[in-house]
């Protein structure tokens, strides 16, 4: 048997179902591990450990009952943009320091029921936003593959515990990229569900018409399993798709025959560095000789996709973050009148990039600038979409390159919002459109850097990605290489 | 679309609508950040888009309506647990001058 | 020279659900402080909208009542600015599609009718309420996300006076759709004055000022007493009217400036993407067009028209609709109109201005004083018991006839037994008896009430009467 810190989520629930290994022991586990590695690796803010084993026992209590349930016993971490139940929920923000949740997030209800423990808080950029977890006002966190470099972001905690094994699987949240750039960076696979698919309830906004949970996992069969476990229409979130529930797992193991794959031209552009560029057409040719046929698409709008995103996704923000004011929950400066202590509130809680966040969204829809900016990208928005439902008409999914470049060093784009902000080229258009993606691990570059492989699908089309990134990653061992960090635990 | 550079800009008064203290040093780099960042955006310009539609929402869905029915909410002391500052079973903040 | 003021009215209507306008929390008053809260009313992180269907059903019925074009399609918008008593520091309400479009109301102003036009009714949040201590203020969320419906007027009022017929007028739509109790004292309904003064002949309309946050009708009728001259005045005097927002203070009886905020009208409107628009159903529309309650002039017509009151009568009773549903619920358990009607207008409702009770709150129903009018039509019993009889029933409720059984009540109507009582009071009264045959009327009534009293109240007047002409020659 190998370590327990090193089973994905199905090899572990299956060890649970059959008696051969407790939820305790793989509490425990985890736990030991990430008293070990974490201090170098920085993924999680907090572990409750006792909250940890006290719902280890009770899986096990659950087990010994007879009950069966998909994840019963199996431990996953959270990303720190979660409220759960009596736990910090900072979404790496001193804004929030102190604050409690009082209630689940419905994702987090719905991992509950299917039998998973709810491990600790993972490190994030501040309210989601970045794209290295360097904004979080807490620590950073290092990429298990090359300590000098970030793991991405914005889910930069979620994918470096996967990566360094401090969880079998963890929750992130993708607004423009949050899951599958970090994924990519850390060569574990990250999935953007459709808008809709899961439940926005308890995930502490960003933008709300872009924002989704997913998983990110050791494997594509992971992924699914906990899809499973948390897509699904919630009566607490308006924007649910009402889709019939699906076993995503039923997707898997078929090759790629049929299939017609589109490569969009915009997605390989100049100034991308060269080893990802290879990477991801070894992998396109890799999913050719799996049975696919791969066609040239064009995608037109790409180009200004990153302005669109910034534009209605601040402007979303601007209105999100009001509510942190110093009142009702978390970080208060004193102030002699309401709007001092706000001022001096959110000017303490609030960090650099939020703030710059902040102002560019209340200026985009300021009087005046509203039709110019605001609307504007609206409509360029709804061209995006359009794009993509016009390439889903010729082919079933798009590949491309995750991120264009592999994880970078600490510092090297903190001084240049923009630079940073062109990291979610490849992403960002996912969710503008509302549709759903996936990071899979194809490849290393030369410095031992992992490179992602980007499956894009249409709305509600998350069967036919995970066949797709199952099939072309049951094909390669890229999945199964662990960072030299893990060869000292 | 305006131009950013003579879009006027004025960090200041942005901030002071979003409620965000500024000191001085901080104010003159968000505003020569955002203008670059405005600079940008800008090249939205450059996009037809008459005849396309605003696009509010990534669903098309509509009417998803609750039944008009109550629920429990939140027990009183987990509420003023994490009050800032309460007082006889209210959030306090200083007075409201109007 | 003459000045026309120009009115027009922001009245903020609370809506009769059992729940919060995005929440499960009660919409119900007077709990203590914070115990009707979750994390959506008081915005906590990650909580979420979901819109109540019955407080869209409610609004557009207004609208369906005010004759307002129902916009089919709808859809919610988040107005930003930062305020205590907003829990998101955004307010979910509708900026450029509101639920109905234009639309009127009639009422009358001293017997005169009018009318004035609609701008909007769009649905909204309401916030939550502050309290003030003494160096700080307190915040209770139990009112913070209850649904609040807004009606904006155009400026068709002119005169404090029709500003207060209307508002009345309107209360009274509000009651009859059963959109909303309309309890002042609650803060059901409160409005926002516009107010501008213009030169008579003048075709542009004055610069307006705001005046914001009245509670009460009695508070618009008079700030707009104090606020028209005060405009006059400063024009006269060759001082523009600035535009600002005022505060009515009643004490003082003057409005004051209120502390301007420089940029508290950058709303930032932007569409809610937490909530999906709101696509109303024809049919349905149509449907609840099919079951609108008739309104109050409706009513009154019909009461003069079809029931014969005098139109003072159909005025008083269909002021109050519960109390015009009681004076219908008697018609239909059987007693004529006009002695409903003046049973009502007088007994009961002099009660309830005792009391101060609704008239579903006294102890007769409508069956029971329909019985106790049909046990006088039949004579049974007289006026006189009658009033014994109901004021018995208010205090303690019961069946009247039942009361008259037991307690003996009903009218003697027995010939022989009023003769009997007839030649009794003859015998005893026989100065009376004298003046009667010198030709003194007074002494007769005197005589008619004696036989009266001998009967304790039960004899048939009319009966009495007879006996005593007949015996008295």
């Amino acid at each position: 048997m190998d370590a327990l810190h090193a089973f994905t989520v199905g090899e572990a629930a299956r060890h649970v179902r059959e008696g051969t290994v407790t939820s305790v022991q793989l509490a425990e586990a985890l736990l030991a591990r990430i008293a070990k590695l974490d201090p170098t690796v920085g993924a999680y803010l907090s572990v409750d450990r006792d909250d940890v084993l006290r719902q280890a026992r009770a899986a096990d209590a659950r087990r010994a009952k007879g009950e069966t349930a998909p994840l019963l016993g199996v431990p996953i971490g959270v990303k720190d943009v979660l409220n759960v139940k009596g736990q910090p929920c900072t979404c790496g923000s001193q804004i929030l320091a102190g604050y409690r949740a009082p209630y689940d997030a419905t994702a987090i209800q719905r991992l509950r029921e299917a039998g998973a423990v709810i491990l600790g808080r993972l490190n994030m950029d501040e309210f989601a936003m970045g794209s290295s977890t360097e904004n979080s006002s807490w620590q950073p966190t290092r990429n298990p593959w090359d300590t000098a470099r970030v793991p991405g972001g914005s889910s930069g905690g979620s994918a470096a515990a996967v990566a360094a094994d401090l969880a079998l699987a963890t929750l992130g949240t993708d607004t423009g990229g949050s899951i599958r750039q970090p994924a990519a960076l850390c060569g574990c696979v990250g999935l953007k569900p459709t808008y809709g698919r899961i439940s926005r309830y308890g995930l502490v906004a960003y933008a709300s018409s872009l924002d989704q949970i997913g998983p990110l996992t050791k494997d594509v069969r992971d992924a699914a399993l906990l899809l499973n476990a948390m897509a699904g229409p919630d009566p607490m979130d308006s924007t649910t798709l009402k889709a019939p529930p699906v076993d995503f797992t039923a997707a898997l193991g078929r090759d790629l025959r049929g299939l017609k794959l589109g490569l969009p031209r915009e997605y390989f552009i100049d100034g991308m560095d060269p080893e990802v560029e290879r990477a991801v057409r070894d992998a396109v040719r890799q999913c050719e000789q799996l049975g696919a046929t791969v066609v040239p698409v064009e995608l037109p709008q790409t180009k200004y996709a990153i302005a669109t995103y910034y534009i209605v996704a601040t402007a979303e923000a601007s209105a999100n973050l009001a509510r942190f004011d110093g009142v009702r929950y978390g970080l208060r400066v004193a102030g002699d009148d309401p709007i001092e202590l706000y001022e001096r509130t959110r000017a303490k809680g609030f960090g650099p990039e939020v703030k710059r966040r902040i102002i560019l969204g209340t200026y985009v829809l300021s009087s005046g600038y509203y039709d110019a900016y605001y609307l504007r990208a609206q409509k360029v928005r709804s061209w995006i979409r359009a794009g993509f439902d016009e390439a889903f008409r010729r082919c079933d999914a798009l590949l491309t390159p995750t991120s264009p470049t592999p994880a970078f060093r600490f510092g090297e784009r903190t001084d240049d919002p923009l630079q940073m902000y062109l990291s979610d080229i490849f992403t960002v258009t996912v969710n503008l459109a509302g549709i759903c993606g996936i990071s899979v691990p194809c490849g290393f570059t030369g410095a031992g850097l992992p490179v992602g492989l980007q499956v894009i699908g249409p709305a509600l089309g998350e069967e036919t990605i995970l066949r797709v990134a199952h099939a072309y990653e049951q094909s390669t061992d890229w999945h199964k290489r662990r960072p030299p960090l893990n060869n000292n635990g | 679309m305006p131009d950013a550079a003579s879009s006027g800009f004025d960090v200041a008064y942005v901030a002071r609508l979003a409620r965000l203290e500024l000191a001085d040093e901080e104010r003159a780099r968000l505003q020569g950040q955002l203008e670059q960042i405005l600079a940008y955006v800008d090249e939205l310009k450059n996009v037809d888009v008459s005849g396309l539609p605003p696009m509010a929402q990534a669903i098309e869905a509509c009417n998803v309506l609750r039944a008009d029915e109550v629920k429990p909410g939140l027990p009183h002391d987990d509420v003023m647990a994490n009050a800032p500052e309460h007082r006889m079973g209210q959030f306090v903040v200083p007075r409201i001058i109007e | 020279m003459a000045w026309q003021a120009d009115i027009g009215l922001e009245v903020h209507v609370q809506l009769r659900t059992r729940s919060k306008m995005f929440c499960g929390c009660p919409n119900a008053f007077g709990a203590e402080p914070n115990t009707q809260v979750c994390p959506v009313c008081l915005g906590y992180p990650g909580a979420l909208p979901v819109a109540n269907e019955e407080a869209i059903r409610l609004t557009v019925r207004a609208g369906l009542l005010l004759d307002s074009t129902i916009n089919l399609a709808s859809k919610f918008d988040r107005k930003n600015y930062f305020y205590p008593d907003q829990a998101k520091n955004y307010q979910i309400s509708q900026y450029d599609q509101p639920l109905c479009s234009g639309g009127h109301l009639d009422f009358e102003v001293d017997g005169a009718p009018a009318r004035v036009r609609l701008t909007r009714i769009h649905l909204e949040e309401d916030v939550a309420k502050n309290m003030h201590f003494e160096a700080a203020s307190g915040i209770d969320f139990n009112r913070g996300g209850t649904p609040l419906m807004e009606i904006v007027t155009e400026p068709d009022l002119h005169t404090p006076e029709q500003a207060l017929a209307f508002l009345q007028a309107l209360k009274q739509v509000m009651q009859y759709g059963e959109i909303s109790d309309c309890n002042l004292e609650q803060g059901n309904i409160r409005c926002d004055i516009n107010c501008s003064v213009r030169r008579a002949g003048d075709s542009a309309l004055g610069t307006k000022i705001e005046i914001k946050n009245m509670n009460t009708f009695r508070g618009v009728f008079r700030a707009l007493q104090h606020e028209i001259p005060r405009q006059i005045r400063e024009l006269e005097k060759g001082r523009p009217i600035v535009q600002e927002t005022r505060r009515w203070d009643d004490d003082a009886s003057r409005t004051e400036s209120m502390r301007s905020k420089e940029d508290a009208h950058d709303y930032r409107y932007f569409p809610e993407p937490d909530l999906p628009p709101v696509r109303l159903d024809a049919a349905v529309v149509e449907g609840w067009r099919a079951s609108l309650p008739e309104l109050p002039a409706a009513r009154r017509a019909r009461f003069v028209t079809a029931l014969g009151l005098p139109e003072y009568d159909a005025g008083v009773l269909v002021a109050d609709k519960e109390v015009a549903d009681f004076f219908e619920a008697t018609l239909k358990a059987g007693a004529p109109a006009k002695a409903a009607s003046n049973w009502i207008m007088t007994e009961l409702m002099a009660r309830m201005s005792a009391t101060s009770e609704a008239i579903s709150a006294l102890r007769v129903t409508p069956a029971a004083l329909a019985s106790l009018i049909q046990m006088i039509e039949s004579r049974v019993i007289n006026g006189t018991t009658a009033k014994d009889v109901l004021g018995i029933v208010l205090a303690e409720g019961g069946d009247p006839k039942v009361l008259v059984q037991q307690r003996g009540l009903a009218q003697v109507s027995d010939a022989g037994a009023i003769e009997a009582f007839v030649a009794q009071v003859i015998a005893a009264n026989e100065k009376s008896v004298r003046d009667y045959q010198a030709g003194k009327p007074a002494a007769f009534e005197f005589l008619v009430g004696q036989v009266m009293k001998l009967s304790r109240g039960k004899a048939n007047p009319q009966l009495a009467r007879e006996g005593l002409k007949k015996q008295l020659g």
